[in-house]
C-alpha cells in the first residue's frame, strides 16, 4: 500500500509541477514539453487506477501525436512570449476579478454537489469486477454495444471537422511544379527518351 | 507486503531487467555487424575485418571510439535540452523491451496492454528526434528533424491498424497471448503471415519509415540534410542516438515475430522441434526480419520526400484501413473471431 501511495505523490506531483511550469515557463518550446510531462503523469495515475487502456490511449493520442503538432506549431512560429507579457500589470486586475468570479462560482456549484443516490444504484451497465474481464474488453463491450450510435455519431462529428480544416486549408496555387506521381507511373520508354542518330561531328 | 519481500521482487525485476538490457546490447552489437556485413557483401566488399578475428570486436571498438572523444555542443545549442534528446531516444527505445516476451512468460512486465505499451513508446520516440533538431539550433538539424518527425507520425497511423487486425484476429492485448492465438497445429502456416500476408508487407515497410531506415532514410539523407538531426551530434550523445535507433529496429523485428511470425512458437510443431528453447526460434526470426531490413538497405534506393508521404497516406492508409474492414468481416461472417467458435 506504501509504495502505491509513494507512486500516487510522485505522479501527481510531478503532474501538478509540470502543470505550473506550462504556465510560468519562459520559452514556448519549454512550455509544450512541460505539457508533455503533465500527460505523461496523468497516464501514470491512469494506470494506479487499474486504467491501463486510458492510460495507453492517453500516451499514445495526446503525447504521440497531439502534443507533436503543438510543438511543430510552437517550434515554427517563433512567437516571442516575453513581448507577448509586457503589459501583465496592466491587465492583471481585471483578470485577477474574471479569475476570482469564476473561482467562486465553481466553488459554489462544486461545493455542494452531490450524486443522486438514486442514480448511484440505477447504473445502466453493471461494471464488471477487474478480475472477470480486462478494461479494454468492458470499454470495447460498452462503446460498440450499448453506446454504439453514440460513438458512431461521435466518429461522424470528427470526420466532418478533419473534412472541413482540409477544406479550410487546401488552396489550388498556380504556377507551381508540383510531381505527378500518375503522370511520372504512365511515362514509357517510348514517351520518355527519345532515340536520335547523331550525325558525326556536327552533333544534334 | 514485508518490506523484505517487496525488496526482493525488486531486485529479481532488477536482475532480470539487468540481464535482458546487456543480452540485447551485445545482440545489437552484433547485429550493427551483421548489417554492414550484409551491407559490405551486396555491394562485393569485405566490410569490417580488421577488429578482432573478421572484425567480431568492431563495435565494441566503436563504441570505445565514441565515448573517449569529446563531445561538442555548439554554442547557440539549448545545452539542457542537446543532451536529453539522445537519452530520451535511447531510454525509450530500450524502455520497450520490458514487456516482450522472448518465450512463454519470460516477458518482465507481462501486462494486459502489451501492444498499446509498446505503440505507445514507439510513438513517444518522435521526441527525441524533434527535441535534438530543435535544441541543436541549426537549420540543417531542424529541417531534418521536422521531416524526420512527419514521416514517424505517417507510418504509425498504418502500424496503428495493421496491428489492429492481428488483434482482431488473436482476441487479446497482450504479446503472450497474441503468440498463444498462433499456436495451431499447422505450425508455421498457422502463424499471421500467411492469412494476413499484405498486412505483414504493411508492417513491414512502415516498420522501416518508422525507424527511419533506408529506403525511407530522409531525415538523415546526407546528401542534402548531412545528417538530419544528428548533425550537430559528436561523441557520446551521438552513440546514444545510433544506439537508440539500433535498439527501435530491432524492437520492430521482435514486434513483428511476435505479431506474424508466432513468437517462440517452433514452426514444424513436432517432437524433435518442440524441445529447441523458445527464445532460440525467437532470435531466429527476429534476425531473420533483421536479415530483411539490411538487405532493404543494401537493395533499395532511396525515396523522394513526396513519394514517402503519397505511400504512407495515399497507399497504406487506405489499404490497411480496407484490411480492417475485410478482416473484420471475414471474422464474423465465418465465425472465426476468438470467442465466437
Amino acid at each position: 500500500m506504501t509504495v502505491t501511495a509513494a507512486f500516487f505523490y510522485l505522479f501527481s506531483t510531478i503532474a501538478i509541477a509540470s502543470g505550473f511550469m506550462v504556465i510560468a515557463s519562459r520559452n514556448p518550446v519549454q512550455s509544450v514539453l512541460f505539457l508533455i510531462l503533465a500527460f505523461v503523469n496523468a497516464a501514470g495515475l491512469f494506470l494506479m487506477m487499474g486504467a491501463e487502456f486510458l492510460a495507453m490511449i492517453l500516451v499514445i493520442v495526446y503525447v504521440g501525436a497531439v502534443a507533436v503538432l503543438f510543438l511543430f506549431v510552437v517550434m515554427m512560429l517563433d512567437v516571442d512570449f516575453a513581448e507577448l507579457r509586457q503589459g501583465f500589470l496592466q491587465y492583471l486586475p481585471i483578470g485577477a476579478l474574471i479569475g476570482i468570479v469564476f473561482l467562486l462560482e465553481l466553488v459554489l456549484v462544486i461545493g455542494t454537489y452531490v450524486v443522486d443516490p438514486h442514480l448511484i444504484r440505477a447504473t445502466t451497465a453493471p461494471i464488471p469486477a477487474a478480475d472477470v474481464m480486462t478494461n479494454t474488453q468492458a470499454i470495447g463491450q460498452v462503446l460498440y454495444t450499448r453506446y454504439f450510435y453514440f460513438f458512431q455519431t461521435a466518429g461522424l462529428i470528427l470526420l466532418v471537422a478533419m473534412i472541413g480544416a482540409i477544406v479550410l486549408t487546401l488552396r489550388e496555387r498556380t504556377g507551381v511544379k508540383r510531381q505527378d506521381i500518375a503522370k511520372q507511373n504512365a511515362r514509357t520508354q517510348e514517351t520518355a527518351i527519345e532515340v536520335r542518330k547523331v550525325p558525326f561531328r556536327q552533333g544534334v | 507486503m514485508e518490506l523484505g519481500d517487496l525488496l526482493l521482487s525488486l531486485a529479481i525485476i532488477l536482475g532480470k531487467s539487468l540481464l535482458l538490457l546487456v543480452a540485447l546490447l551485445v545482440f545489437i552489437a552484433y547485429a550493427l555487424l551483421a548489417d554492414r556485413k550484409i551491407w559490405a557483401a551486396v555491394q562485393l566488399r569485405r566490410g569490417p575485418n580488421v577488429v578482432g578475428p573478421w572484425g567480431l570486436f568492431q563495435s565494441f571498438a566503436d563504441l570505445l571510439k565514441f565515448v573517449f572523444k569529446e563531445p561538442v555542443i555548439p554554442a547557440p545549442a539549448n545545452k539542457g535540452m542537446f543532451l536529453l534528446a539522445p537519452l530520451l531516444t535511447c531510454t525509450l527505445a530500450l524502455a520497450a523491451w520490458a514487456v516482450i516476451p522472448l518465450n512463454a512468460g519470460w516477458a518482465i512486465a507481462n501486462i494486459n496492454v502489451g501492444v498499446l505499451y509498446i505503440f505507445a513508446i514507439s510513438s513517444l520516440g518522435v521526441y527525441g528526434v524533434i527535441m535534438g533538431g530543435w535544441a541543436s539550433n541549426s537549420k540543417y538539424a531542424f529541417l531534418g528533424a521536422l521531416r524526420s518527425a512527419a514521416q514517424m507520425v505517417s507510418y504509425e497511423v498504418s502500424i496503428g491498424f495493421v496491428i489492429v487486425t492481428v488483434l482482431m484476429c488473436a482476441g487479446t492485448l497482450n504479446l503472450s497471448g497474441i503468440v498463444e492465438a498462433q499456436d495451431t497445429r499447422f505450425g508455421i502456416l498457422g502463424w499471421y503471415w500467411l492469412p494476413l500476408l499484405p498486412m505483414f508487407v504493411v508492417f513491414f515497410v512502415s516498420a522501416l519509415a518508422e525507424t527511419n531506415r533506408p529506403p525511407f532514410d530522409l531525415s538523415e539523407a546526407e546528401s542534402e540534410l548531412v545528417a538530419g538531426y544528428m548533425v550537430e551530434y559528436s561523441s557520446t550523445p551521438y552513440l546514444l542516438y545510433m544506439l537508440g535507433e539500433y535498439v527501435a529496429i530491432i524492437t520492430m523485428c521482435a514486434l513483428g515475430t511476435i505479431l506474424f511470425l508466432g513468437g517462440w512458437l517452433s514452426p514444424i510443431p513436432f517432437a524433435p522441434f518442440t524441445w529447441v528453447p523458445g527464445v532460440i526460434w525467437f532470435v531466429i526470426k527476429a534476425s531473420f526480419l533483421f536479415f530483411l531490413f539490411a538487405m532493404a538497405k543494401a537493395m533499395v534506393p532511396r525515396y523522394r520526400y513526396d513519394q514517402l508521404m503519397r505511400l504512407g497516406w495515399k497507399v497504406f492508409l487506405p489499404l490497411s484501413l480496407i484490411m480492417v474492414i475485410v478482416v473484420a468481416g471475414v471474422l464474423m461472417a465465418f465465425r472465426l473471431a476468438p470467442g465466437m467458435q
